[in-house]
């Protein structure tokens, strides 16, 4: 078997060169973002992205906490050789990627596109069961190099299945706007799919069984990407997070657990997933808990605009112009001012920009996505030098 | 009381009756000890009572679903086994520590300690509900394997305990006048019904 099958792609390569960096390889980043960042779909002015994920371990097993390498190895090439066969539908094609032998900068993209975790990327969920020395776990270690992949369907990578992360599989989809409906609908299918081939763990009374208590049952998380300036400037973000907390809902930052809210940008989602039917916790969810949060943003907005119109328009300008005219930017502070913008354009304050831009930027800005526009690895320095040349170069400033 | 093996002071005291004949056994921590018998006094009585009647029992393999081995592994109901699974060697311990259990068996080995922690971390649930694996039970229905398919579903008894926590369900959300909600339950209902039926005749 083939280590690697392809190397990450553009997932819509542009039909017409982008205009080049200085030292940047023309066309080397994609012309738009991926899907989930198109800025369509339901609420969303305030709903960024929506994504379910189920958890599924295969009968037969033990748990990647205690798996040892034998295991491991084995579990991805019975995961692999599945998902490889995957009928991806008309036009599309699964590609996979064997995450212990990709480089460090594959593994940067596949995080910032949100189709693999943060700790996939690194291989820490292995660790846990190997470094406790108390459980009598036989894991081996864990780290980088430990067997573990990803399958993403092309081209609108959506779907994407890892695999030998927490759980042996986890798979989920990845939407624009609020879209769980759909979300759940691409993921049950291939759930449906691989299970015609797999035997997962289940339990007569704890339904689908994950390596932690918290996932067991449906193994379904339903978690929305909110865009909540405008709780933040109104000082109401405290209070509409408790509401979150009080539905049952965990909030979290851009890119999962333990990551910052960078530009007002929350991930929220349910923290239950036994007792509940798949289609009550997506009612429960995306038909009355989000559109009461996406509520609370828009009043919150129309606030700004009526009662503090002035200084609101300030600030969001003022954003646009850092971005158009810093020579250094970090990776927080574009993510802020891009928040800025977003809510200038969509409270209708801000005209000679448009929401792709500023969503292709989220992700152009990431480190990963920037060292490979400039085609080389960055120090830090040269990182904050290039970023604010894209967003310049991006937004027409000068 | 006496230990019965040594001099000291009984403190543990076992009480089994099978097939109509009654054994006891009084014996102090050290001996209960040594003959496998836990003194931790959060331990349940079942399990300790268990613990004594079934003996050691060697590892099994971890799995729980149809399609490798009919029967999940049991926990090994030694004193060691009851904070440690037999699948994989988890402690209990090893788990509070990560949060993660080390194999689809822990869930059996620690089902009398994991059961309230679910319930809490799910909002007082502890059935799950949802989705099945179609296929697996497919293929035990057409082979008609009862034993599979009550790893995966459970027993008669258990099936109508799940079908009855729905019904309940069911009628607290037509008291709270939630019909959406009840009309999904009811969609829940008729599927789980027709599945445990279909289960019933394999």
């Amino acid at each position: 078997m083939k280590d690697r099958t392809d190397p990450i792609p553009d997932p819509l390569p542009p039909a017409t060169p982008q205009p080049p960096l200085t030292g940047a390889t023309p066309g080397a980043v994609p012309e738009r973002a991926a899907e989930w960042l198109r800025g369509e779909g339901d609420s969303s002015d305030v709903v960024l992205s929506s994504r379910v994920r189920v958890a599924r371990n295969l009968a037969g097993f033990p748990f990647m906490t205690t798996a040892s390498r034998v295991d491991r190895t084995q579990i991805l090439d019975l995961c692999r050789r599945r998902l490889l066969a995957l009928p991806a539908g008309e036009g599309r094609r699964v590609l996979w990627v064997d995450l212990h032998t990709a480089t460090h900068d594959e593994r940067d993209l596949l995080v910032e596109r949100q189709l693999i975790s943060r700790n996939h990327a690194k291989g820490k969920l292995s660790v846990i069961g190997g470094t406790s020395g108390t459980g009598g776990a036989t894991g081996s270690g864990g780290g980088a190099d430990e067997p573990r992949g990803v399958a993403v369907v092309l081209p609108e990578e959506r779907v994407s299945v890892m695999v030998n992360e927490e759980d042996h599989l986890r798979i989920q989809s990845i939407r624009s706007g609020l879209s769980l409906d759909a979300c759940l609908a691409d993921v049950d299918a291939v759930d449906d799919e691989l299970e015609r081939g797999l035997d997962f763990a289940f339990h007569k009374r704890f339904g689908y069984l994950t390596a932690c208590p918290t996932n067991v049952g449906t193994g379904l998380r339903l978690s929305v990407m909110l865009h909540l300036p405008g709780l933040k400037m109104t000082g109401e973000l405290e209070k509409a997070s408790r509401a979150a907390h009080d539905m049952g809902l965990a909030v979290r930052g851009f890119y999962g657990e333990g990551s910052e809210a960078a530009g007002e940008f929350y991930q929220v989602s349910n923290q239950t997933t036994l007792g509940k039917t798949d289609a009550l916790l997506l009612k429960e969810i995306n038909d009355e808990i989000i559109p009461r949060l996406v509520g609370y943003e828009r009043h919150a907005r129309q606030k700004l605009l009526t009662d503090r119109r002035e200084s609101t328009h300030d600030v969001v300008a003022r954003a646009l112009g850092t971005l158009r005219h810093a020579r250094l930017l970090r990776s927080s502070e574009s993510m802020e001012l891009l928040g800025l913008v977003r809510l200038g354009i969509s409270g209708g304050l801000l005209h000679d920009v448009t929401l792709e831009q500023v969503h292709a930027l989220l992700l152009a800005v990431q480190p990963g996505h920037l060292q490979r526009a400039v085609g080389r690895t960055l120090n830090p320095h040269e990182r904050r030098a290039s970023r604010a040349e894209l967003c310049r170069t991006r937004l027409g400033g000068s | 009381m006496r230990c019965q093996r040594c001099e000291r002071e009984a403190t543990i005291h076992e009480v089994i009756i099978s097939q109509g004949k009654k054994q006891e056994r009084h014996l102090c921590e050290s001996c209960a000890r040594q003959a496998g018998l836990s003194s931790d006094p959060h331990l349940p009585i079942a399990q300790l009572i268990t613990g004594f009647m079934l003996g050691p029992t060697p590892p099994a393999a971890p799995t729980t679903a149809a399609g490798s081995e009919s029967n999940p592994a049991k926990p090994a109901p030694t004193s060691k086994a009851i904070a440690r699974c037999a699948g994989c060697g988890t402690t209990y311990a090893a788990f509070k520590e990560s949060g993660l259990l080390g194999c689809p068996a822990c869930y059996d080995a620690f089902a009398d300690r994991l059961g309230p922690l679910i319930e809490r971390a799910h909002e007082g649930a502890c059935h799950h509900v949802g989705k099945f694996p179609r296929r697996a039970l497919r293929d035990c229905r057409s082979l008609g394997d009862r034993d599979r398919v009550e790893v995966l579903l459970g027993s008669a008894r258990e099936r109508e305990e799940r079908l009855e926590s729905i019904r309940k369900s069911l009628a607290k959300a037509v008291r709270d006048e939630d019909y959406e909600r009840a009309a999904m339950l009811r969609d829940e209902l008729n599927r789980v019904t027709d599945l445990l039926q279909d289960a019933g005749n394999a």
